[in-house]
């Protein structure tokens, strides 16, 4: 049943694009976010049996080989939010219904793909849908068709070309030597192959692939870019789901499901962690642009999700994905305060607003919440999976990086607190008096984001129970 | 042998010229040209239903969508032009440099690669893996269509009007 979740999207594209334009014109807003919020109550309410049980009459038409297991619900249930938050967006920034029935379809074609992401078991297929995924990217990134945009999709295409070609040798070299691209298959290969040396290459140029597409120190360069120029909505999606997926979901569930963690691969992973937090949290400090710091903020955050990943614990995993699903929230709050700064205000440098909180009353309320989240502060969501993050580095020996963790958790809130100071807080700037409160349809999706990060924190337990700790435990 | 030496010879050639020639179309067309040759070698390494696919779309369908994009841009001026024939040999200068010594330092290292592939248990044909065990890449691909067809209506639909 788990490619419904493909299938539906598909099928509503088709229905969308009839020749009936007025009608498709009005029903494509409300039938993504049906699309999205169906996703979400059905992950949270509807067993995992029920997503892999048979076809039924449609497995005459179509052979998926999908699966469902509790890493894959969370990552449905973000996907679903961000793309519905998104399509939320999209009704308050194109006033134009043709701009906006082609964006929401193109939103409708990366949620089918990045469910496809989540659901197939084997490499080549991931790889399939991590490309529509991308291609979908590059097109959004430039819509506005300003060459600061298309600057910067120029240079994510050129490195995710070639993190394409890493890909591609990665999968030809596994199917020449295992015959088979299932994780499973390679899983066997692997431990019992003659070539298994060929096969840890080929993995590890897979790795290397994914690390570029989820802009890990070193192959960062094209996220500040990205986000910076890329319109409001796709800087959200961008930052909140897309890179998570086919970064850092990528790198999840094929080192958990092929290697040991707890061998030299989660050695290698957990210091490119360690180097992506440093160097993304030393980076954000020196941004003037609202839209930079958040960018290497991202990076330094993506950076605490890979450290736990490689420690290799239940624990240490089970943090990992638990901050994956509190990062995609708390940035996706931060890009449309931002996005309310820049229709309100015209500007992204920070140095050139001040008090804004006054005007923004909302706005900054909720920023304040995404940037207490992202440091760690109690009783939001974010502190909850930093602190699940320590303990999980500190109880499996790693305290060089636990202690790495702390201060740049302080560095963290140091940058985020420079922030709300030059942006929220202090005199108003000349200029701004007249400024109001952003629209209903920019309002909506901040509240209910704002509502995740406090909800995550107040009722932790349900979510540890339910969701986060059935993932640590299914990848060891 | 040494047909598909030769090949392989004109394949590079091929693709140096798509890469160092000043004129987009021309880049193009070494690009068509460039898919035209690796079909020959596909053909001749016994990948017919490949070798079909890498012409009908890389050399054909790629090409078409190329050329049409290029229709829609300006050409160079000719100051341009003058800095692009200065610059274009100046920035691959290290190209050559970084061949000879991946060349000499794999001759050095006697590199031997023995791999024994093990046969399939039951041969199939291409064709069959993509239509009857391959369904999810097949959707991947619609989807992938999709995207191409809503990039172009987003990117492009303006500029017509204008």
């Amino acid at each position: 049943m788990s490619c419904l979740l493909i299938l539906i999207p598909l099928a509503t594209i088709i229905i969308l694009n009839l020749p009936l334009y007025r009608l498709m014109n009005k029903a494509v807003f409300w039938a993504g976010c049906a699309l999205c919020l169906a996703q979400v109550y059905s992950v949270v309410f509807l067993p995992k049996d029920f997503w892999n049980a048979p076809l039924g009459y449609l497995a005459l038409f179509f052979k998926f080989n999908l699966a469902v297991d509790s890493l894959t619900v969370l990552m449905l249930l973000t996907i679903g939010i961000i793309v519905f938050i998104s399509i939320l967006l999209a009704r308050h920034f194109f006033t134009e219904e043709d701009k906006r029935f082609n964006f929401i379809n193109l939103l409708i074609v990366i949620l089918a793909a990045m469910n496809g992401v989540v659901l197939v078991k084997d490499i080549f297929s991931m790889y399939v849908f991590i490309e529509v995924t991308a291609v979908s990217s590059f097109i959004l990134i430039a819509y506005n068709k300003r060459r600061d945009a298309f600057e910067a999709v120029f240079k994510y295409i050129i490195l995710s070309a070639f993190a394409t070609i890493l890909m591609l040798t990665s999968i030809a070299l596994i199917l020449l030597i295992s015959g088979d691209a299932s994780f499973a298959a390679i899983k066997i290969a692997l431990a019992t192959s003659p070539h298994s040396k060929l096969v840890l290459f080929a993995v590890s140029l897979f790795l290397a692939g994914v690390f570029i597409k989820g802009g890990v120190v070193p192959f960062h360069g094209w996220v500040a870019d990205a986000y910076r120029a890329a319109p409001r909505i796709v800087s959200v999606l961008l930052a909140g789901i897309v890179t998570k997926t086919v970064g850092v979901y990528s790198l999840i569930r094929v080192a958990g499901s092929v290697f040991d963690i707890n061998g030299p691969v989660g050695g290698v992973i957990m210091f490119l962690g360690a180097a992506s937090i440093i160097v993304g949290a030393l980076e954000a400090m020196e941004q003037n642009h609202f839209k930079n710091m958040l960018a290497y903020s991202s990076i330094s955050q993506v950076g605490y999700i890979l450290l736990s990943f490689g420690c290799g614990t239940p624990l240490g995993i089970a943090g990992a994905v638990f901050h994956l699903f509190n990062h995609a929230i708390f940035k996706s709050l931060l890009f449309v305060n931002s996005a309310v700064l820049e229709e309100k205000t015209g500007t992204q440098f920070m140095n050139r607003l001040g008090g804004l909180a006054q005007k923004l009353p909302i706005t900054g309320a909720t920023s304040i919440l995404g940037s207490l989240s992202t440091a760690g502060i109690p009783p939001l969501a974010g502190f909850w999976s930093k602190l699940i993050i320590i303990l999980a580095l500190w109880s499996s020996g790693h305290y060089v990086y636990a202690v790495i963790a702390v201060l740049a958790s302080i560095l963290t809130l140091a940058y985020m607190l420079i922030m709300q100071r030059r942006i929220f807080f202090g005199t108003l700037k000349e200029g701004f008096e007249n400024l109001t409160e952003a629209g209903f349809w920019i309002l909506l999706p901040t509240l209910i984001l704002a509502a995740i990060v406090v909800g995550g924190g107040l009722f932790f337990p349900y979510f540890l129970n339910n969701f986060i700790l059935p993932v640590g435990n299914i990848l060891k | 042998m040494a047909i598909n030496i030769t090949v392989l010879i004109c394949l590079a050639l091929a693709a140096l010229w798509a890469v160092m020639t000043r004129s987009l179309l021309r880049a193009a067309i070494g690009l068509a040209l460039t898919s035209a040759i690796l079909t020959i070698l596909m053909f001749r390494l016994d990948s017919p239903v490949a070798g079909v696919f890498e012409l009908s779309v890389c050399s054909g369908l790629i090409s078409v969508i190329f050329i049409s994009t290029i229709s829609l841009t300006h050409p160079m001026t000719k100051t341009q032009i003058v800095q692009h024939m200065k610059d274009r040999l100046s920035r691959f200068w290290y190209l050559p440099v970084v061949v000879v010594i991946a060349g000499i330092a794999l001759s050095l290292a006697h590199v031997k690669i023995n791999i024994k592939i093990p046969a399939p248990e039951e041969v199939k044909d291409a064709r069959y893996a993509l239509w009857y065990l391959r369904h999810a890449d097949l959707i991947g691909q619609i989807m992938m269509l999709l995207a191409g067809v809503f990039g172009v209506v987003l990117l492009f639909k303006e500029t017509k009007k204008k």
